[in-house]
């Protein structure tokens, strides 16, 4: 059984809450009845060693994995009371609502300009497309190194300048949640630094989930920490208690790096 | 391990002379299986230029290129290119017409939308279709469509371009959507997902993302389809008819190169003479198009080649 310490949601309804989620791919349960409570506007690391689930349980909360062949989820996830689940969801506007950046930088082999713009327009959005790209570029922290060339490839930039790319076209979507599944674990040092940094500002005006094997990382970015195990949710709670006084012998192990 | 990969043990060492020797002869066998194509083709190219240079002789490039009537067979002959290269033309925009589009769409429905078996259940339907003889789509032209166009417009021609130009682009539709399809399977996933991601919806994500990723090898597979076509010859012949005609109405018949070739070949046009050698300068022209072709789709893969990440 998971130990769930004290989530402080600051009175606010919680941004999602996911009930006895499970996943399974074929056979395989990947997911194993998973409850979790992400409070509005706090960052929440996923964290545990390679396979454990991290990334499954991710793609739960946007729906991604209706397009994973073969996966099939189980339980509840509610977003402003309604199941993300339920059979009149559409899918699309779920994604919407709630934004993605993966691993590798994924930008679309077009201009910067139109990397940006490409969210927004599938969207119907209708308002000054300019104005939304430069705001989301700033948010972002790549407007400065771009704004002279938007209507370069998206390929000309380095990887980490990419990676702030897919996430400033996140945000032009206007998401209120972000989910990142290990979004600097391809990028240099330097580069994994102004993402967090870039993570630190965006806390303010969305909810974060990120998912990380760099337990530094968890431990300087995140509110909230979450202790996966083989599939299972071993122990979650404010970050500063999981790294310091962890109630569960695995989650102690794992963070003092005994293994993992 | 040694009795196992079946040498046994004591066995003395294989001379290694032996093996190069075995080897030396099969690398030479091989070169010259690839030597042999190369100098048919070589020689194939020979004889249309020598050919070709006779005729050029007798008839200018310039009337070649520009007198407007094709009549080898008259008093007074000509030998103008242009209505046999127009009537090659007119059948290949309208095999283009719709072997782009239904090839494109077919390439989109089995890469984005088909599952694995519905997908393995029309690939091999449409290479039955690239496999079926191109007689038999030159005769399916005249016995079905001609009369169906016939009931639409009954002034229609018995040999028509239209109904040559269908059968061709049904004819090509396999080689751009098996192409296309290439292109766009290439597309990495991860484009898909981060489209999906921000609230696409597959119609989307397939015409806005994974069209334009793959546009280079769309693009070669349009090429491809349009040489072809240009390069099809059975069912134009029995479908268009043998009328050199400068026209642009797709209900009259018409002649393109190569059923001009198979006309005259299958006549009895004695060697050395002009008609005999206009042939091979007709062949030359179909030559230089399609291989000019063949190279402007290499050079769109090459320059537009999507280096995706
Ligand atoms: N598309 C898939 N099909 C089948 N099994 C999968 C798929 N994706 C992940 N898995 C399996 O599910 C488990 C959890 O994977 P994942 O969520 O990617 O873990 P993590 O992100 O923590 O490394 C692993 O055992 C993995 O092999
Ligand atoms: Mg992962």
């Amino acid at each position: 059984m998971a130990t769930t310490h004290d989530i402080d949601t600051d009175g606010q309804d919680p941004a999602l809450e996911a009930r006895a989620v499970s996943v399974f791919y074929g056979d395989k349960q990947a997911v194993k009845e998973i409850d979790l409570v992400i409070p509005a506007n706090k960052v929440v690391a996923l964290i545990g060693p390679s396979g454990c689930g991290k990334s499954t349980l991710l793609r739960c909360f946007n729906r991604m994995n209706d397009l994973v062949a073969g996966a099939r989820v189980e339980g509840e996830i509610n977003f402003h009371g309604t199941n993300l689940y339920q059979d009149d969801v559409d899918p699309v506007e779920v994604r919407r609502r709630i934004g993605m950046v993966f691993q590798k930088p994924n930008p679309f082999p077009k201009s910067i300009y139109n990397n940006l713009a490409f969210g927004p327009k599938v969207n119907g959005f209708k308002g000054d497309l300019d104005g939304l790209v430069e705001e989301s570029l700033k948010q972002a922290a790549l407007w400065d190194e771009v704004h002279d060339r938007l209507s370069d490839s998206a390929y000309a930039l380095s990887g980490g300048q990419q990676q702030r790319l897919c996430i400033a076209r996140t945000l032009a979507v206007k998401p209120e949640i972000v989910l990142m599944d290990e979004p600097a674990s391809a990028l240099d040092p330097i580069a994994t630094q102004r993402i967090e940094e870039l993570i630190f500002e965006l806390k303010k005006q969305y909810t974060i989930v990120i998912v990380t094997h760099n337990m530094q990382q968890a431990a300087r970015i995140s509110d909230y920490t979450a202790f996966l195990y083989m599939g299972e949710l071993v122990e979650y709670g404010p970050t500063d208690l999981l790294f310091t006084n962890p109630s569960e012998e695995r989650t102690e192990a794992y963070v003092t790096g005994r293994f993992g | 391990m040694g009795a196992e990969s079946g040498i046994p043990h004591s066995a003395p060492l294989t001379f290694r002379r032996v093996r190069d020797l075995k080897e030396r002869v099969i690398g030479w066998a091989l070169f010259s299986c690839a030597a042999l194509s190369t100098l048919i083709t070589l020689g194939i190219v020979g004889v249309l230029v020598t050919e070709s240079f006779a005729f050029f002789r007798q008839v200018s490039i310039v009337d070649f290129l520009t007198d407007r009537q094709w009549t080898p067979m008259f008093q007074d002959p000509h030998f103008g290119i242009m209505p046999l290269a127009a009537g090659s033309f007119l059948i290949a925009i309208g095999a283009a017409l719709i072997a782009l589009p239904l090839g494109l769409m077919t390439a989109i429905f089995l890469s984005e939308y088909a599952g694995d078996r519905l997908r393995g259940v029309l690939k091999p339907m449409l290479e039955i279709l690239a496999g079926i003889p191109t007689v038999v789509y030159g005769y399916f032209a005249l016995t079905f469509i001609t009369p169906l166009l016939r009931v639409v417009w009954p002034e229609t021609d018995v040999f028509n371009a239209l109904s040559a130009s269908i059968v061709v682009g049904i004819m090509i539709i396999p080689t751009v959507s098996s192409l296309s399809e290439d292109a766009l399977r290439a597309v990495p996933l991860a484009l898909r997902a981060g489209a999906y991601g921000l609230g696409a919806t597959k119609l989307e994500v397939s015409t806005k993302v994974v069209v334009p990723a793959a546009l280079s090898g769309i693009i070669a597979s349009f090429i491809l389809g349009i040489s072809r076509a240009i390069g099809e010859t059975m069912a134009v012949t029995i479908a268009a008819g043998s009328l050199a005609q400068l026209t642009m109405n797709p209900l009259e018949s018409v002649q393109t190169m190569t059923a001009y070739i198979v006309s005259a070949s299958l006549g009895d046009t004695p060697r050395g003479t002009i008609s005999y050698q206009s042939l091979f300068a007709v062949g030359m022209t179909l030559f230089i198009i399609t291989f000019m072709m063949n190279i402007l789709s290499q050079w769109v893969l090459a320059r537009f080649r999507e280096e995706y990440q």
